[in-house]
Parts: C-alpha cells; structure tokens; sequence
C-alpha cells in the first residue's frame, strides 16, 4: 500500500504548483446534489458514483471528479476570466478490478477563457507536461472538435447529424448508425414491415407505461421521413474514416488533416483551431514531432469533453490509468450555466499513481 | 479437510443437481427433515455438501468457503467481478436454462432492436425530462450489455422481484429478466428486443481458482472428477 500521507502530500505539492501557474485556489464538497449531477456524468462515471440520500436534501453522491462542482460554482459565481485549482479525493464505485482504488486523490487546474481557447488550451497542456517531464510519461493528445466538425459538415439530414453527434463518445454505435445511413447494412426487418404498414398503431395491443402513443406515432413519422432520405455518399463514409484514422505525431497528423480538408472543407475551421493550438503549445518549447496527436483518441473514456483532450501515461504500464488527463468542455458549461456559457479547459493529476511510480517531490 | 461442494438448497434446482450427481454414482441428499439445511454425500469419500441458496453460492466460492459449487453462470456473471479469474466453470449441467433479456412494451411497434432502443432513449429523455428507466436485478451484466452496444441516455433501477410489472406501474420503462419460455413477459404485454439477448444461462458446476486444496481435498477432487467424468 502506498503511504497516504505522502499521496496527500504529492497532492498539496501539485496544488501549490497550480496555484504558482496563477490558480485560485477553491473547495467543493464531497457530497454533491446527485439528481442534477449525475445527468450530466456519462455512463461510466454516473453507474460509478455512490450515491446516498439524506432527509433534508434528497439524494446526493459522494464526488466523482471536481470539474463538474467546479463548473457549476464557477457558473453561479464566478468573475471572468479565472483558473481554480483544487485537490482532495473522489470517489468511484470499482466493480470489476479489485486492484483499482474506490477513492482516490486529484489535483486539478481549470481555466475559464473566452478571449482566445487555442492559448487556454496551450497553457494548460504545457504545464502538466512541464510539471510531469521528469517522470518520462508518454502523451496522448486528440481533438473531439474535429470529428464533431466533420459529422456537422456531411450532407445527409440533421436528424441524423444529431444521432451521429451523440454518439461520437461510442465508436461501435457511431459505426453501426454510419453504416446504416450509408446503406452499408440493411434496413433490420421489423423496420422494414413497419414502414409497410399503413396504420401500424392499429394492431399494437394495450398500451402500458409513461411512453405514449403520441411519442410511437411520431416516432413512426420520423422513421418514415428518414426512410425517403437519401444515403451518405461512399466518399464521405471514406473521409469520415480517414479524419478517424488520422495518427502521428502532431505536426504530420495536422498535415494530413488538412490535407483532408481540401476535400471536405467543413472541418476547415476545426482544423485551424488545431494549428494554432499546436503554435501555441510549440512557443512553449515542446516539440510537435514528438508529440502524439490520434483523431479519435479519447472518445471512449473522455465523457464530457468537446475539443481538445490530453491524457499522460506511464509507458509498459497498460495496467493503470492515465497519471494526468484533461480537455476542453465547451458544452458542460452551457448545460449548467442555464443559458450563459464560457469556454473551459482544465486537466487533473492523480497524485497517487505520481507516488506509486515514484515521480512525487 | 474435506471438499465442500455447495449446492442451492431448495426447488428444482437442488432435484436436478442432486439428479446429475446420483446418475454419476455420486449421491447428494438432505439429512434430517425438510427444514433442515443440511446434506449428505455418498459414493465418495470426505466430500461434503453444504446448502446454499443459489444467489449466495458465487460470493461462497469466490471467498473459498466452498471448493465446488453449483449455480447460473448469470448469477455468477452478476455477483463476481472478473469472474474468469475468480472461478472455473467445469461443467455445463444441462438444465435450468434462462435466458437474460431486455423487453420492451408489446405496444411499442416501433422498437425491435437495440437501436431502436437507443433513439427512444434520447428521445424520451428530452420528452420526459429524465432517462429511460430500465428495471432489473442484473445491473453488471445489463449495464455491460448496453455500454458494449453503445445504447446512451437510459438508467437502470432496481427491481428484486416482480419486474415484469413494472412497466405498468410506471416505475420503468423497459426491463432485463430473467426468462425461459417468455410466458410471463407476454402475459405482462411486454416483447423482447430481437438483438436483446444478454446472456444465456444454465446451471454449471463451478471451481473456486482463490483458495488451493489441502492433500485430502485433492485426493477428493481427483476421485470426483473420476466420477462425474470431468476433465
């Protein structure tokens, strides 16, 4: 077992180093409202929380990560521009890995910039890198903007955009609905009679629970609607794979991206975004060619991030997690800010495995 | 010491074990009266029974309380988290088979398969304001089931008994359950996903791999597999 002490003391040391970056430095608490909260976790984290209830105040959860507590003080009231740090412990049911720990330390580094994100995301990346480099990790970054780009400019309809959309985070429905839509794979059979059938309403039997016949019949229309709808092209089904497939190092990666851009300019923008992000993160001395960038890098685990997204890895360790990870979550902040909205970047550090690979101070 | 073999304690599935094991010349029974949870073994030398109810025999084995157990791979599935590494399965026994599906509403006709599912989930949720309820005793297997196919916006909750009903006390939407014939999920309005099935499932004879044998429970074990002919 790892001395806890000295995990708390890596996890202060971290958070001074935050605070020495230009970090306030702010507390949440370990109990979180769950009803609101957990909606917004994916589901890993949110099956993952321990959650318990209380007489006053109804359900509530024992912390899961901070940047959600701290999105959602931040969006109640806080001053802009600002940079938090924190560090303490969240919690996460483990149920297949006795090895993992149920509770564990973060330190963390938040920034809330509308003013330039490229430079936000540089800022944060380059000091978790600096503040990591003596421990030879290897680093991972990707960016979800790109593929969310490339899903927003296909010319299909945007009922399907949404459904594309929403599953980016989950690469075996992504492909199952790209291959649908594209006609790869038939229309399933009970679709197919369904669509035949004038009133197919009619012979449905009783009807029981909260879903309605109001919700099955227009759910028929827009089946029938998306039935007339043409299918995506063969050739954007191959840019689609090749913007997924994009892997190197980052100055290569982003080559070959725009190169791809020519083709299929709606990811112009994204792609811009990337180059001046890499400038930035170039101007603080790293080198982009032997920097890892992989288009679909983190979009199994990364659940609420939209843009770029970073995590650090102990090399032939596969066995743990990442030792640091983070990414921009543009959207979480729209979803709790209830109409307003700010540009957010932020990462943690896991001061345990930090001390269990012997990189602590 | 002897090799403890745990064995559910009641119902259809204790006749058939006990049936399996006699027609192997290895005869399993209840001493005492009805009530009494205790058993007896003949045909082998220091095996002994112990009964359990079955849900309880998968922690009982992963613990090494018992060396041998027999019980559903969906409850062994269920309870034990990377359960290959926990126990071995020796022997399929070729009854009590169940089926662990998700069901949904007959009356729905739009949804067949888990992609219908999905779209539904998304849309109720914006509908209702909260995700799409799905009642279930079996949250690892279903919650795996779902994250592998990448089904999003849904929830589990528990139901321990009676789930079939509770789509129409609106306490779910959907539910996973154990089934063999679907009787009940027909009689309960409800219909099966056509890719819905999350695991099949039938009564196994399991080995503890956590806790080693001392030499008189090899020797037991040895002369066991000798008879059942296992292995």
């Amino acid at each position: 077992m790892t001395d806890l002490s000295a995990i708390r003391a890596e996890a202060a040391r971290l958070r001074a180093e935050f605070e020495a970056a230009g970090a306030e430095p702010v507390e949440t608490s370990v109990l979180q409202p769950a009803e609101v909260l957990l909606d917004l976790y994916g589901e890993d984290i949110r099956a993952r929380a321990y959650v318990t209830s209380d007489a006053l105040r109804g359900e509530q959860m024992l912390r899961p990560d901070f940047t959600v507590p701290v999105v959602q003080m931040h969006m109640e009231h806080g001053a802009e521009p600002a940079c938090y740090t924190y560090s303490g412990k969240v919690f996460r049911r483990q149920e297949d890995d006795p090895a993992r720990a149920s509770e564990y330390f973060q330190a963390g580094f938040e920034i809330f910039d509308r003013q330039n994100p490229a430079a936000a995301d540089a800022r944060v990346f380059s000091l978790f890198y600096n503040m990591l480099s003596h421990m030879s990790l290897r680093a991972s970054t990707g960016d979800i903007g790109i593929l969310m780009a490339a899903v927003e400019g296909l010319k299909t309809t945007d009922r399907r955009k949404v459904a594309l959309r929403r599953h980016i985070w989950r690469p075996k429905r992504f492909r199952a609905l790209i291959d649908r839509f594209s006609g790869r794979t038939p229309v399933p059979e009970s679709r197919a009679e369904l669509l035949q059938i004038d009133d197919p309403l009619a012979c449905a039997g009783p009807m029981i629970g909260l879903r309605n016949w109001d919700e099955i019949s227009h759910r028929i229309s827009v089946l029938r609607e998306d039935a007339k709808a043409n299918p995506i092209s063969s050739e954007e089904v191959r840019l689609i794979d090749s913007v997924l497939s994009v892997q190197g190092s980052s100055d290569r990666s982003l080559e070959a991206l725009r190169d791809i851009a020519v083709v299929m300019p709606s990811i112009s923008p994204a792609v811009d975004r990337l180059a001046t992000r890499l400038e930035a993160i170039s101007a603080s001395g790293i080198d982009l060619s032997k920097l890892d960038f992989e288009a679909s890098y983190g979009r199994t685990q990364m659940e609420y991030y939209d843009g770029f997204v970073f995590g650090f890895y102990a090399e032939n360790r596969s066995d743990l997690p990442a030792v640091a990870s983070g990414g921009r979550y543009d959207a979480l902040t729209r979803q709790l800010g209830r109409g307003k909205e700010i540009p957010a970047v932020g990462g943690v550090i896991r001061p345990g495995l930090v001390v269990a690979l012997g990189g602590a101070r | 010491m002897s090799l403890k073999i745990g064995v559910p304690s009641k119902g259809r599935l204790m006749e058939k074990t006990f049936e399996w094991f006699g027609e192997r010349g290895v005869e399993l029974g209840r001493s005492g009266s009805d009530r009494e949870y205790s058993g007896f073994v003949q045909g082998v030398e220091n095996v002994e029974l112990i009964l359990l109810s079955a849900g309880e025999i998968p922690r009982e084995l992963a613990a090494g309380r018992v060396h041998l157990g027999v019980t559903g791979t969906d409850l062994v599935r269920e309870k034990l988290g990377r359960w290959e590494t926990q126990v071995e399965e020796i022997a399929e026994l070729q009854f009590g088979f169940a089926d662990l599906v998700l069901a949904v509403p007959a009356a729905w006709v739009d949804v067949g398969t888990l992609d219908d599912l999905d779209a539904v989930s998304a849309a109720f949720r914006l509908n209702h304001g909260f995700r799409l309820r799905i009642a279930t005793k079996y949250h690892r297997l279903v919650r795996d089931f779902l994250r592998e196919n990448g089904v999003a916006d849904y929830q589990l909750v528990d139901s321990q008994g009676a789930t079939e009903g509770t789509v129409k006390n609106e306490t779910a939407e959907a539910i996973a359950d154990i089934t063999s014939t679907g009787d009940t999920l027909r009689a309960n309005h409800l219909k099966t996903l056509e890719d819905g099935l999350v695991l099949r499932s039938q009564a196994t004879l399991f080995r503890c791999l956590s806790t080693p044998m001392d030499l008189d429970e090899k020797t037991a074990w040895v002369k066991l597999q000798e008879m059942l002919a296992l292995g």
